[in-house]
């Protein structure tokens, strides 16, 4: 489909095109012509055979048309950055122990990509405008900043495992306890059933207790509502920012010295819920906000009642949003160290039971063996450290399935 | 055969009747029953939730009346906690702790800003839900980890980095440091366990928290003015100059509000690292500092009911200004152009 | 007459001196254009030929493709990440699309204006005015600055009603003046050529008269091309028509171009005969 001069060569589809140009210079060397007042048509194909319109001609199908590459990267931008980047490792390199005595990797690291800053903004400062060196110069900031925190995300996990590879690959890690074994044993013996347990046992006593309550209470506030409501939602929110330290401590103070309770597992279970509860509740209500009003209302509209609709329609429809909220709030307490560091005493033995007697966890058990001193009993905690970690990158996959699994449908 | 309509008759009428108000009529929806068992339960829920979950800040107030009797204003003015010889006081420990909270922040809001750029703005298009996982992955990362992270792998190498400050940054009061940086054997003990470094490892725990809350921010920016700008020519970084942040300004400061919250209440990689020194100092870089959180976590065990009312006391200051944070930061970050859509 | 062919006065185009006004010279020529979103193909090798001091209209049905189009004569099309083009852009007979050009430089020389008014908020109008010239890293003398807002906006049709309150957020006018905000906006850069995708779409008809003439006094000095649905707007404000239309998923193209009189009132095609006559659309 052709619309142009009559004159117009018939350029080809995009395959090297002839090194002879330009047909349209365009007016501008001519004189310029004076304002049109009128709008007089000065339409580019008056003259001659009216070419014609509708389907491309024959010959034009033969030659496919292939799209352009347009984003390539030009030798200019990878010159520049590339070349940056090993001149100024090239001066940090000579300079940096010899002439200004500095030392340490990480003190390198930072001199080098400083340098690398600097040249690659006066490297663009000598062929392009301002605009550009400000906009390449922020681009490589933001890049470094993301390099950094992926960086350090890295290194965390990778040390972890590293240092924890030693006894985590021995198999009565995970099926026995330390009963019996002392902390220096080697590493053939005892392991973290126990620890392991008692997480698995506290954390799920705390999800069975705070998930029905933080949902009620955000089906309250989204959609019973009134103006207890907003004191409930008010209250709650707030208690989001309480640190978990003193959540520990009010089941400590009001349990345990209050009422003479012992500290056993359940103590640390309550002072999950308190943690979890205004969490979990806080993201629910966002979930259920954001479930279309359009649906309620096509519920009402049916004759469906307030709990039905409730029940059916908008639950429903939150599922997999309720499910990441109950998610991540079971990661976020699994990790807890800070109540446990009051509630919790570092047993070495087995302990199902909740009600009778402190239960390991293995926040705890990493907190007490890395500071131990102790070599085995630090690779011990590192493994529990890598364990704990598994744990949570397991239920974090989970909640992106999940998540994943609402926009398919 | 479809019913005849009578056409002659008019079949509407001005509003007629000058002199009769109309007022709206009381309705009744009619709640079935069900509705009532369900509105009632859920009320019940709720106010249990408000009750049980409300009294704990008034408990640990409660709690922490006997101290303030106690000890009145210089509660707040003391800098020892001796508990044996009856001197208790939280200025060190407040110091501390905002001084923790300050470094991760002054190192963390950077990065995390940057970072919830990186993620929004120059990211491929495809990755952009695999960063946003693995932002909320650091945030789900145990604390402890980070602790251990913080200690063993990180320590050793940023004294240096903190040597260095001390020795070129050292005519500014906090970064100095008493001993001499340039000695051949400089004293590697002095410059470890501080709240420079504490404050670092609180950073990765700060950083995710910041970064989401900025990223959903940004990324709500409008696509109108985005391509207005970018029709005008202007590069990246100027369309994020001058749409996006301007746009994002409310979620920024409520996103590090936040994030200051979650520094001031971190415990676990904090008890870690740094050793305790009730010195209300600012340098930074020294050996020794205190925060409320590791106070507790440290102290409680030996503490008698008078101590554990000091240390709840402690923790309702600490509670009431991340709470006070926190608020303030929910409002910013509802007021925004962006609205209360975005999660915090 | 109806109130949409009342001849009005334009707003504020009084006072411009011939002197200031610039000169068209752009010629803008699409040859062979076709555009992909992913391997979906939506425009079958385009050309069009857009001579200087022609208001050139897109016309045809909603997803022909028109709006692609357009958005290629700016390089805007690239910024989605699945879009793939092919063929050439060519401005004075250079491709916009060579490598080794910048895309920021070819925005400024080919500006545009939205569908939906698009002023930035943070900024007041005076400043949205020259919010380009930021972009582009030209510098200007505070003296000159004054003089170029008040040029863009009489030209752009706004000067009377916003003389007096330069210093408010642009985001504080009705929409008609916004739309013509932007219009002032794109024209502080100087550019050759000025793309317009549905400019009045979201406006009252009054605002609409206002912006059709706006566009007839702009057209002298540049390059316009503008898409829209109107038909009737397009024979008010344009001297060549190219109607676009995509069949049946086939990719859209030109269907049929010419001077606008003849492409309604003498169309070649049955097709264009029967879209210009009402009969779908």
């Amino acid at each position: 489909m052709t619309i142009g001069p009559p004159d117009a060569p018939m350029v080809t589809s995009d395959s090297p095109r002839p090194p002879v140009a330009r047909h349209h210079r365009g007016p501008s060397a001519a004189p310029p012509p004076p304002p049109v007042p009128a709008p007089g048509p000065r339409p580019a194909f008056a003259a001659g055979p009216r070419p014609t319109a509708g389907p491309a001609a024959p010959e034009d199908e033969d030659s496919a048309d292939q799209p352009r590459q347009l984003r390539a990267r030009e030798i200019d931008d990878v010159a520049s950055l590339v070349g940056s980047a090993l001149g100024s490792l090239a001066l940090v390199w000579v300079g940096y122990e010899r002439v200004f005595a500095l030392s340490g990797g990480l003190g390198f690291l930072i001199c080098w990509y400083l340098g690398f800053l600097g040249l690659y903004a006066a490297v663009t400062a000598l062929s392009h405008s301002r605009p550009l060196v400000i906009d390449r110069l922020m681009g490589a900031v933001v890049y470094g900043a993301a390099a950094v925190v992926g960086l350090a995300l890295v290194t965390t996990i990778a040390f972890i495992f590293f240092k924890g590879w030693p006894a985590l690959h021995h198999l009565n890690f995970y099926t026995q306890d330390m009963s019996g074994v002392r902390p220096t044993s080697p590493l053939t013996q005892g392991g973290i059933l126990h620890a392991l347990v008692g997480t698995v046992i506290e954390v799920s006593i705390a999800v069975a207790i705070a998930l029905p309550l933080a949902i009620a209470t955000a089906v309250y506030i989204v959609e019973v509502r009134g103006r207890l409501a907003n004191v409930v939602r008010t209250v709650v929110e707030a208690m989001t920012a309480l640190p978990d330290i003193l959540a520990g401590l009010f089941i400590y103070t009001v349990l345990i010295i209050g009422f003479h309770w012992e500290k056993d597992g359940f103590a640390v279970s309550l002072s999950l819920i308190v943690t979890m509860v205004p969490v979990v509740a806080r993201s629910a209500e966002v979930v259920l906000k954001v479930v279309p009003s359009g649906l309620r209302e096509a519920g009402a509209a049916l004759g469906a009642s307030h709990w039905q609709t409730v029940r059916r329609v908008v639950l429903p429809t939150a599922r997999s949003g309720l499910a990441t909220s109950l998610i991540l709030g079971i990661a976020r307490v699994a990790g807890e160290t800070a109540p446990l560091l009051i509630l919790s005493g570092a047993s070495t033995f087995f302990n199902k039971n909740p009600f009778h007697n402190p239960m390991n966890s293995l926040p705890l058990f990493i907190f007490d063996g890395v500071q131990s001193g102790e070599k085995l009993f630090v690779a011990r905690a590192y493994g529990a450290a890598a364990l704990l970690i598994t744990v949570v990158l397991v239920l974090f996959a989970l909640t992106r399935f999940l998540a994943r699994d609402r926009e398919t449908r | 055969m479809a019913a005849s309509v009578d056409l002659t008759e008019p079949v509407w009428g001005p509003a007629t009747g000058a002199g009769e108000g109309d007022q709206p009529r009381a309705l009744d929806p009619g709640l079935p029953p069900s509705d009532r068992v369900f509105h009632g339960a859920a009320r019940a829920v709720g106010l249990f939730v408000l009750v049980v979950i409300g009294s704990i800040g008034a408990f640990l107030g409660y709690q922490a009346i006997p101290t303030f009797r106690r000890y009145g204003l210089s509660f707040f003015t003391q800098s020892q906690w001796q508990p044996a010889r009856n001197i208790i006081g939280i200025s060190a420990v407040l110091v501390g702790t905002l001084e923790v909270a300050l470094v991760a922040l002054a190192v963390g809001f950077p990065l995390a800003f940057l970072t919830a750029l990186f993620i929004s703005e120059y990211a491929p298009a495809r990755l952009r839900s695999s960063l946003v996982s693995l932002i909320d992955l650091m945030a789900a990362v145990p604390s402890i980890i980070y602790g251990l992270w913080g200690f063993f792998l990180l320590e050793p190498r940023a004294i240096y980095v903190a040597r260095w400050m001390s020795q070129y940054l050292g005519w500014l009061p906090i970064f100095k440091v008493n001993t001499n940086p340039n000695a051949a054997a400089w004293a590697q003990s002095q410059y470890t366990a501080s709240a420079f470094i504490a404050g670092l490892a609180v950073s990765m725990m700060v950083i995710p928290l910041a970064c989401a809350v900025m990223r959903g921010v940004f990324a709500q920016a409008p696509l109108g003015e985005r391509e207005a700008a970018a029709a005008l020519g202007a590069t990246r970084w100027h369309v994020i100059r001058v749409v996006v942040l301007p746009f994002g300004k409310r979620g920024i400061i409520g996103g590090t509000m936040l994030a200051l919250g979650r520094a001031l209440g971190e415990t676990v990689a904090v008890l870690l690292i740094i050793s305790p020194a009730f010195v209300v100092k600012l340098r930074i870089l020294t050996v020794g500092t205190i925060t409320v959180s590791s106070l507790i976590a440290g102290r409680f065990g030996e503490a008698t009911s008078a101590q554990l009312s000091a240390l709840l006391a402690a923790g309702f200051v600490l509670f009431l200004i991340t709470l006070g944070i926190n608020t303030v930061a929910a409002v910013f970050v509802g007021r925004s152009r962006s609205g209360s859509v975005t999660e915090i | 007459m109806s109130v949409l062919t009342r001849p009005v006065l334009p707003p504020s185009a009084e006072g411009l001196d011939e002197v200031e006004r610039p000169i068209a010279r752009a010629h803008l020529e699409a040859v062979r254009v076709s555009a992909w979103f992913g391997t979906n193909k939506v425009l079958e090798r385009v050309s069009l030929s857009m001579p200087p001091a022609i208001v050139t209209a897109l016309i045809g049905p909603s997803g022909c493709g028109k709006s692609t189009f357009l958005r290629i004569l700016n390089r805007m099309h690239e910024s989605i990440s699945s879009a793939k083009m092919a063929g050439e852009v060519r401005l004075n007979g250079e491709d916009i699309y060579s490598p080794g050009r910048r895309v920021t430089e070819t925005r400024r020389r080919i500006g545009m204006v939205f569908q939906k008014p698009n002023p930035f908020p943070a900024m007041s109008i005076a400043e949205n005015v020259v919010a380009g010239l930021t972009f582009t890293g030209s510098k200007i003398k505070r003296s000159d600055k004054a003089e170029l807002i008040e040029r863009c906006l009489r030209r752009g049709g706004l000067w009377n009603e916003v003389k007096d309150r330069l210093d408010q957020p642009g985001g504080a006018l009705s929409g008609g003046q916004q739309q013509r905000l932007c219009i002032a906006r794109s024209l502080a850069v100087n550019p050759d050529v000025l793309l317009m995708d549905e400019p009045c779409s979201a406006l009252d008809p009054t605002s609409t008269r206002y912006i059709e003439q706006t566009i007839g006094e702009l057209a002298p000095d540049m390059t316009i091309v503008i898409v829209t649905h109107n038909m009737q707007q397009a024979a008010r404000v344009s001297q060549q028509c190219a109607f676009f239309l995509a069949e049946n998923g086939t990719p859209g193209g030109i269907v049929e171009a010419g001077p606008t009189q003849q492409l309604f009132h003498h169309p070649s095609d049955p097709r264009t005969s029967d879209y210009v006559n009402g009969r779908f659309g």
